[in-house]
């Protein structure tokens, strides 16, 4: 069928998203009125997603400098890291909450394509990943459809493509029963110094499109389902991208095969807004302008328009620009690969991108103004203290009764869906190709991945209690890096750096914004005191859910990636317990603090209340602790203390270590707060008795807590002389709970 | 003895096989592309190895695309001639498909893909990857798979039976074979097997992921040192 693109006109730019006073900036940028085609390219780079306009303001306060850092936040595609000996580690997270939503299996499975593309764009060899996923209510049917389709989406991808799933976390909160998050993290390695840059240098170089066919998948549904734009039905234009796992890996052996030949000036994955993207930022990055022959890209329907091959999100391909003269060694390496590579134009001096379609031009705009950074508008918005938190300070601790029957509460918080192993989901994933992944034989607190050809090691996590963050965004987001961290120096590793994934309601709601804005300070002190600069990340707005016809927004989820180094991998600590006799000691202060908890959720229904004790000095000065313990040989097990508290957290290194313990709460205190508050800042140890008292040398030196539990004893958990059972049943609770829940019809 | 690593387009443990045969076990490997037609430089003495992955993306049915690469075809005059052939996994897959063994391995009976820990008993000694381990021994390897479930016939799966071709089947950590230890559903609890002339072996478990004790599992380096001892008992004979 013919169609006509429309007269562009106000109208029509809001249609595309842009307001009005954009849509003035682009006809005083152009010096003319737009093209349809024109605008659809400026609707696109100055989309949220792409021009960052409502975060980049406050991005920008984060620490983005370290001595490790090899290329600034926002330079690549990913963070890159140099961990010594000639290595460099790639990373970053980025979500795929809305195309999830829609249609899960292809959303999270081009969640987890789109993340490994911008690792190995860079040149790097993705070794691992991590999945942090939020959903709502366990129990409802929708929930569960989700689950079934992310999870089996992320599998099929992500083992297909051969890069492990080593870690990440699962979170289950009724704010997320319509809007999923689905955050996905890569991480690979790269010699320094052969690294690929997103560049487009050198006018007359060749560029070309590698990998996929270009199709009408991913074009916004949204955007084009009025008969305004198009007479064709938004039926033919999916709004979810379709990934193939099998091309996503020949596309990374070629590629990784082609940088080797030196013919690659630079390179660039296509994601969101296709080849618009590629082509403007690498240009805008050079300062140099692209001639691009739209008829000379491979596509699967026929008589596909200009802004539909340029808006085009469809998977596995790559933008490249070629040394001229030297395009036959990558047409061989491309070739042996079966992989389509198209001749699609040139890079010129011009700062602009001209399109061609049969030699009429479609589109001719400057580089620049289009690009975070270069002309795209950055704005600040208005904020306003959420009217929820007058309720937080009315909160009563005393009024919570304390449980009549403790062990009937302790299997309560076991069996919750957020404590209950996540076994069901992540035995979907293969965890261990590439036969790098250390924790899975000795499990640590965060995922341990050694690095071939060297004696390093990876400690990789992920970490956000979005009920914390609600509470108080300032210091919940202070606690998600600081958790990050101990999960990582619990592992025996020094933590280096982050990369965020910043899920957030509307940002045109003020107290969405003061959520955002109190996160990114939290996160900026934070990540200050420990060391770990921002390296880049994703922010994903937008994410609201409608309940009673109001519409709310999901928790204020800032996900937080964080990279750790282990020079030596033998230095690993692990979380089981050892042996009979082992002393188990607590490290740092317990409070009587139920505020936040699963505890308090789960068992005694309230979902909201005050942030749990945080204290950013008494944090560091317990990693510092932790680290040096472990250099001195002191412990033999470390465990962070985070949901479901002391409790959930000596059964977890029982279970690990297949040993029971004896331990004793602290008399004065509320027994409920003592085994299920989640204060933070604490770390359960186990200590060979013969260490024992260089262990407590060492502690009476630190300005850091130090209180006994009790020790590894049998095969029951025993508490205060009370016997709450054998180990196994335990096991039993905690291994099967979810399943069962999210297999119940 | 020799190895080669058949590289299909898809496969993803050919890196890790060429790592425990050439870094850990340090072997000769030369790392074999499936577009190669010829197996030369290659002895009846050598290994061929089908390592695991999705060959050509598992499209169609595990396996029925790869059994038709160029260099299959040299595999199978390989397997006649006598040559070891193991196939660990998707290779598993292939060479059930190529007819190079009998039966065929169907999709999870839980229809999900699933990566964990599993315990081998080991069930006979009579085959060049388990020579070197008593019989009835567990062994610790995982598996990672959604097509794994083994299927034969009742003629095939008593001859398999009969001529002590069965080289591993799923069991619990004390050796239990029953049904709570079976990941996938697969007939008998088979995990692996061989042909009737003992020269070309598969499996689902993946022995390359456990034979370092940097990852916390040697296991799975018995199932080649038990290989190549074999070969070399049999070069001094």
């Amino acid at each position: 069928m013919q169609t006509t693109e429309p007269v562009v006109n106000l109208q029509v730019a809001q249609n595309l998203g842009l307001n009005a006073e954009e849509y003035e900036r682009i006809i005083e940028i152009m010096g003319r009125q737009p093209n349809f085609t024109e605008l659809s390219i400026f609707s696109v780079m100055w989309s949220e997603h792409c021009s960052y306009k409502n975060s980049i303001k406050y991005l920008k306060t984060l620490p983005r400098d370290g001595a490790r850092l090899l290329v600034g936040a926002g330079e690549e595609n990913a963070g890159l890291v140099d961990i010594g000996g000639g290595l460099a580690c790639a990373f970053k997270i980025e979500s795929h909450n809305h195309p999830s939503a829609i249609e899960p299996f292809q959303g999270a499975a081009t969640g987890v394509g789109g993340i490994h593309r911008d690792i190995f764009t860079m040149g790097a060899r993705p070794i691992a990943a991590l999945k942090s996923l939020r959903y709502g209510n366990v129990d409802l049917a929708r929930t569960k459809h989700l689950v079934e389709g992310v999870v089996s989406g992320i599998g099929h991808y992500g083992n297909c493509f051969g890069v492990p799933t080593v870690g990440g976390e699962v979170y289950f909160n009724d704010c997320y029963n319509q809007n999923i998050l689905v955050n996905a993290m890569s991480v690979g390695i790269v010699k320094v110094g052969e690294t690929v840059s997103a560049v487009a240098d050198g006018p007359g170089n060749p560029v070309l499109i590698v990998g996929s066919a270009t199709g009408k998948d991913g074009i916004h549904g949204a955007t084009f389902a009025s008969a305004d734009l198009t007479e064709d039905s938004a039926e033919d234009l999916p709004a979810v991208q379709v990934g193939d796992p099998f091309q996503e890996k020949l596309l990374l052996e070629a590629s990784l095969e082609a940088i080797k030949t030196g013919a690659i000036v630079g390179m660039q994955d296509m994601g969101a807004a296709g080849i618009t993207c590629s082509t403007s930022e690498m240009s805008a990055k050079s300062g140099t302008g692209m001639l691009i022959h739209l008829d000379q890209v491979p596509t699967r329907q026929a008589n596909m328009k200009p802004f539909e091959i340029l808006l085009s999100e469809s998977q596995e391909r790559m933008l490249i620009v070629a040394e001229k003269g030297k395009e036959h060694l990558l047409y061989d390496i491309f070739d042996k690969w079966d992989l389509e590579c198209e001749h699609i134009g040139e890079v010129t001096d011009t700062g602009r991108l001209v399109f061609m379609e049969n030699g009429e031009v479609v589109a001719d705009v400057p580089a620049d103004p289009l690009v975070l950074g270069g002309g795209a508008p950055v704005y600040d918005r208005e904020f306003q203290e959420p009217s929820y938190r007058a309720d937080l300070a009315a909160f009563d601790a005393s009024t919570i009764a304390e449980p009549s029957d403790l062990v009937a509460t302790a299997r309560q918080i076991f069996a919750s869906p957020n404590v209950a192993s996540k076994r069901w989901i992540y035995e979907q994933y293969d965890s261990m190709v590439r036969t790098n992944t250390m924790s899975t034989n000795r499990p640590s607190d965060a995922a341990i991945v050694r690095v071939k050809g060297s004696n390093k090691a990876l400690a990789v996590t992920t970490d956000c209690n979005s009920s914390y963050v609600k509470a108080d965004p300032y210091v919940g987001t202070m606690i998600a890096v600081a958790e990050a961290a101990r999960n990582i120096v619990c592992s025996g590793g020094e933590p280096v750096a982050i990369t965020n994934c910043l899920n957030f309601g509307n940002p045109y709601n003020p107290e969405v914004y003061w959520q955002f804005v109190h996160a990114i300070k939290g996160m900026g002190a934070a990540c200050r005191r420990f060391n770990t600069p921002v390296t880049g990340g994703n922010v994903s707005f937008y994410n609201q859910s409608v309940f009673e016809n109001q519409t709310e927004p999901v928790n204020p989820t800032p996900t937080i990636g964080m990279l750790g180094i282990l020079d030596d991998a033998e230095m690993q600590m692990t979380l089981d317990f050892k042996e009979e006799d082992d002393q188990i000691y607590i490290l740092g202060a317990t409070r009587e603090d139920l505020n936040s908890s699963v505890y308090l959720q789960e068992v005694h229904g309230v979902a909201l209340s005050p942030v749990p004790h945080f204290d950013l000095e008494e944090e560091f000065a317990l990693q510092a602790v932790v680290k040096k313990l472990i250099q001195n040989e002191l412990i033999v097990s470390a465990h962070d203390v985070s949901e479901g508290g002391i409790f959930v957290c000596l059964a977890e290194s029982a279970m690990a270590g297949n040993r029971g313990f004896k331990v004793s709460t602290r008399p004065g205190m509320r027994t409920d707060a003592f085994l299920f508050g989640e204060s933070q800042s604490r770390v359960i140890v186990s200590v060979k008795k013969a260490r024992e008292t260089s262990f407590l040398n060492l502690m009476a030196q630190r300005d850091v807590e130090c209180t006994k539990l009790g020790e590894v004893f049998g095969k029951n958990l025993i508490i205060d002389d009370r016997d709450f059972g054998p180990l196994l049943d335990w096991r039993n609770i905690y291994d099967h709970s979810l399943g069962q829940r999210l297999e119940a019809s | 003895m020799k190895f080669g690593v058949v590289v299909f387009p898809g496969s993803n443990c050919d890196d890790d096989m060429i790592h425990v045969l050439g870094t850990v076990l340090q072997r000769e490997v030369v790392e074999l592309w499936h577009k190669q037609e010829s197996l030369e430089g290659f002895t009846t003495d050598d290994c061929i190895v089908l390592p695991g992955g999705f060959s050509y993306g598992d499209y169609l049915r595990a396996g029925a695309i790869a059994r038709f690469s160029p260099l299959m075809k040299a595999v199978i005059d390989f397997a006649h001639r006598g040559g070891y052939v193991f196939g660990i996994c998707n290779g598993f897959q292939i060479l059930c498909e190529a007819e190079l063994l009998p039966g065929a391995l169907l999709r999870n009976s839980h229809q999900r893909f699933t990566c964990k820990n599993t315990f081998l008993k080991t069930v006979t000694n009579q085959s060049p990857i388990t020579a070197g381990i008593s019989p009835g021994r567990v062994l610790k390897i995982p598996i990672a798979h959604a097509e794994g479930r083994y299927h034969a016939d009742e003629a095939t799966l008593q001859q398999l039976r009969d001529n002590d071709q069965v080289l591993f089947q799923y069991c619990q950590a004390d050796g239990t074979v029953d049904a709570a230890a079976n990941p996938n559903g697969t007939a008998w609890n088979i995990a692996g097997i061989c042909n009737a002339q003992r020269n070309v072996f598969g499996m689902m478990p993946h022995p390359e992921r456990a034979s370092e004790e940097r990852l916390g599992n040697v296991d799975g380096r018995l199932l080649f040192d038990s290989l190549l001892q074999n070969r070399m008992a049999s070069a001094t004979q």
